[in-house]
């Protein structure tokens, strides 16, 4: 699993690959909650997730939380279907702004 | 809760012993999807049982051992026959999770609301949401606790 940081348009995008389980997702959460420190806006591209669980969904949300807490603008872009369906499931996918790809969520924020 | 269970004889798919730390979970994972598609399931249902697996053998990593060193977790997988009581299905998967430390108040572990999100009560959400049964039953004896989990083909399998 990697996060892989660039910019795009003045915001943050944080492209996560693999499997975001128990093991990896502690990297993504502080990738996140680092990204968000400087207060630009942040998208999570999750179109190349494989997998993720509930320790993934929890770094999703406390990252929107503490975007939502300072004003910063916080998108998910290009959900994969096993992404989708686990935050279905979680009944998380209204919570969420999701975008159908990452040109969408760089035009919304 | 558990009503229904397989007869202890019932013949195991495959059984895996790791230790109980993150690590070992993709192991898991991939044995479980394999064995769900070896018993006639689609990618989706698949995906699915692995979901709950995952979020059941968490609960043993975060918590069976504590501060203690981990021990290990047996993750043992069953094919749900369609003579099973209490009503024929077209199969499914019964999967056994045992732990060797000490035995968990099963009062403790609830879904939480949504609202609450910590990890450990999302987990819980998410094996109800996947599984038709999900719980403590007794161990044999000498392990800690035994987290059973059973998901069957629906009758008239319908496209989710």
């Amino acid at each position: 699993m990697t996060v892989e940081m660039t910019t795009r348009q003045g915001a943050a995008v944080a492209m996560l690959s693999g499997d975001v389980d128990l093991e990896r997702s502690p990297l993504v959460r502080r990738a996140l909650l680092e990204a968000l420190r400087d207060r630009r806006p942040l998208i999570v591209d999750l179109s190349q997730v494989s997998y993720i669980d509930s320790s993934g969904i929890a770094s999703l949300v406390e990252a929107y939380q503490t975007a939502r807490k300072q004003d910063t603008p916080f998108l998910l872009a290009a959900v994969s279907p096993k992404a989708l369906r686990v935050m279905q499931l979680a009944r998380l996918d209204r919570v969420f702004a999701l975008h159908d790809s990452l040109d969408d969520a760089l035009a919304a924020v | 809760m558990i009503e229904t269970a397989l007869p202890r004889d019932a013949a195991v798919l495959a059984s895996l012993r790791v230790p109980a730390r993150p690590g070992s979970l993709r192991l898991v994972r991939r044995l479980v999807r394999e064995a769900a598609l070896a018993v006639g399931a689609d990618g989706d249902w698949a995906d699915d049982m692995v979901l709950a697996v995952d979020e059941a053998c968490q609960n043993v990593v975060r918590h069976a051992y504590g501060d203690t060193a981990a021990g290990d977790m047996v993750v043992t997988l069953r094919r749900c026959d369609s003579d099973d009581a209490p009503a024929p299905t077209l199969g499914g998967l019964q999967v056994d999770i045992l732990d060797y430390a000490p035995t968990v108040d099963p009062a403790t572990v609830r879904g939480r609301d949504l609202d609450d999100l910590r990890p450990g009560g999302l987990g819980v959400h998410l094996i109800g949401a996947v599984c038709e049964e999900a719980g403590f039953v007794p161990p044999p004896p000498g392990a800690g606790n035994l987290f059973r989990l059973v998901k069957r083909f629906a009758k008239n399998p319908v496209r989710r």
